[in-house]
């Protein structure tokens, strides 16, 4: 029966990343993410992870589907044709899937209780933990307990990928537009939200093109 | 916005639901699933959904960004200052045995005090990050 | 047998190859984070796949369970924290994408390259 549950869901993932490949409109791929992520957290549950599908399913598909969802109300939602052809992606991904499909004949079966990979500290914490830490999850005694240096490095990074947002939309230059004529001109504020953001607006307050603003755009050529 | 009549009302009457649920995720991650990831991942979810209804400028009157960014460095600091405690009772680096007599009830105390780092840290990012997003204006014409 | 206990790996190495494909084939720059997210999420399935056993159950003691198999814990403390990590990244890819599109008027890669030569 988990093995049916198994292979049922794994299929549908499967049929879902092919169909967000195939997607053109964006707005439809974000939102078939959003299945992909409940898709995979149905499949967590299936392979006993309760804590990793409990996040997947809070994070995948609510909080990160939201933050695409504001990436594209800014940035438009139609995906072009790309020029070049697709010959050489294709190969370069047959050709890796047939080496990995190779590696993993010698990976130990599925489920298999003699795989080494249950063999060395995963005991100890699944026998000792109950005395040691004295909580019955496993999982929260190992992440904050035993492997808590880990989920220290985890919180800084989360907090340092916040900074590196903050940098990047909220104390950085103004965003610049791109009018109808093909000029470029600043904004002189980029606090407003996206609701409020009105053409005329911006071109009332026409004000200059800021020197080190140009600079950034032509240095590229 | 005005006529959304069932998202508002339902809106209203959901948050302080999940603001609850998120933490009760939060401390009864010891015993069955959750902790603090999962839990600052759903109260500011909650968040989200109020600016989601009631905009921007009105959640912000609830949780000024101010108040985020303080948040999501003063989970890192408690998390860290745990780890120094520790180290100043006379353990190592986040060996929380040495919080109470019985290392046992020291494991407790330090879990629940680490969690609760992760939930602020956690909780501050994901709401910080959304007002970054959704206070941005559109950049084309 | 052979067949089922390797066809979760199978699984997980199509999904990653259409996510891999997304990222190097598609100009998109949403697409392409779209793409690194199925490939992420992929590698997620890998890890709990090698932490499931056979007739086992969650990581959480049961009361007065003694011979109850438990799956093995360390893949999950390990995604666990990689998914929120994970959401934290994209969020940072896609600020990087709202500051390009605002610098060149476009997200297709294509158009980037023709701007900026």
């Amino acid at each position: 029966m988990v093995e049916f549950v198994d292979i049922a869901l794994l299929v549908l993932l499967g049929i879902t990343a092919f169909s967000i490949l195939r997607q053109k409109n964006l707005f439809a791929a974000v939102m078939m993410a959003g299945i992909y992520s409940l898709l995979s957290a149905g499949l967590f549950v299936v392979m006993d992870a309760v804590d990793v599908a409990f996040t997947e399913a809070a994070v995948g598909a609510g909080i990160s589907t939201i933050l695409m969802l504001g990436t594209l109300a800014l940035v438009g939602h139609s995906e072009h044709q790309p020029q070049h052809r697709p010959i050489l992606p294709l190969f370069v991904v047959i050709l890796t899937g047939a080496v990995l499909v190779y590696g993993t004949l010698d990976i130990p079966q599925f489920g298999d209780a003699s795989n080494p990979a249950h063999h060395h500290v995963a005991p100890h914490y699944l026998e000792e933990s109950e005395h040691e830490i004295g909580i019955p999850n496993v999982v929260t005694s190992v992440l904050a307990s035993y492997r808590g240096y880990d989920t220290m490095g985890e919180t800084t990074v989360i907090f340092a990928a916040l900074v590196g947002v903050l940098l990047l939309l909220s104390l950085g230059p103004r965003p610049r537009r791109v009018v109808s004529n093909g000029q470029r001109i600043s904004d002189t504020d980029s606090g407003k939200p996206v609701s409020e953001g009105g053409v005329e607006e911006a071109q009332e307050d026409t004000l200059q093109i800021s020197p080190e603003e140009k600079t950034l755009g032509d240095t590229n050529g | 916005m005005d006529d959304r009549v069932i998202l508002r009302v339902g809106a209203k009457i959901l948050i302080p639901f999940i603001l609850v649920f998120a933490l009760y995720v939060q401390f009864h991650g010891d015993y069955g699933p959750g902790g603090g990831f999962q839990a600052g991942v759903i109260f500011a979810a909650g968040f989200v959904l109020y600016a989601l209804i009631y905009g921007l400028e009105n959640v912000k009157k609830v949780l000024p960004p101010q108040a985020v960014y303080i948040c999501s460095a003063l989970g890192v600091l408690l998390y860290a200052g745990v780890g120094y405690v520790t180290m100043a009772l006379g353990g190592n680096f986040l060996d929380y045995g040495v919080l109470a007599h019985d290392p046992e009830h020291g494991q407790h105390y330090g879990i629940l005090l680490v969690e609760l780092g992760v939930l602020i840290t956690v909780f501050g990012v994901m709401v910080a990050v959304f007002y970054a997003f959704a206070g941005r204006r559109r950049a084309d014409t | 047998m052979t067949a089922l206990g390797l066809f979760n790996y199978w699984a997980v190495i199509f999904l990653m190859m259409v996510g891999f494909y997304t990222l190097i084939a598609r100009g998109n720059l949403v697409k392409k984070i779209i793409g690194l997210n199925i490939f992420q999420t992929s590698v997620f399935i890998l890890y709990i796949t090698m932490g499931k056993i056979t007739g086992g159950t969650a990581p959480i003691f049961v009361e007065g369970g003694e011979d109850v198999i438990y799956s093995n814990p360390i893949p999950h403390v390990l995604i666990l924290t990689a998914i929120v990590v994970g959401v934290a990244t994209s969020a940072v890819g896609l600020s990087l994408v709202i500051r390009i599109k605002e610098a060149f008027g476009t997200i297709e890669e294509d158009e980037i390259q023709d701007e900026s030569l």
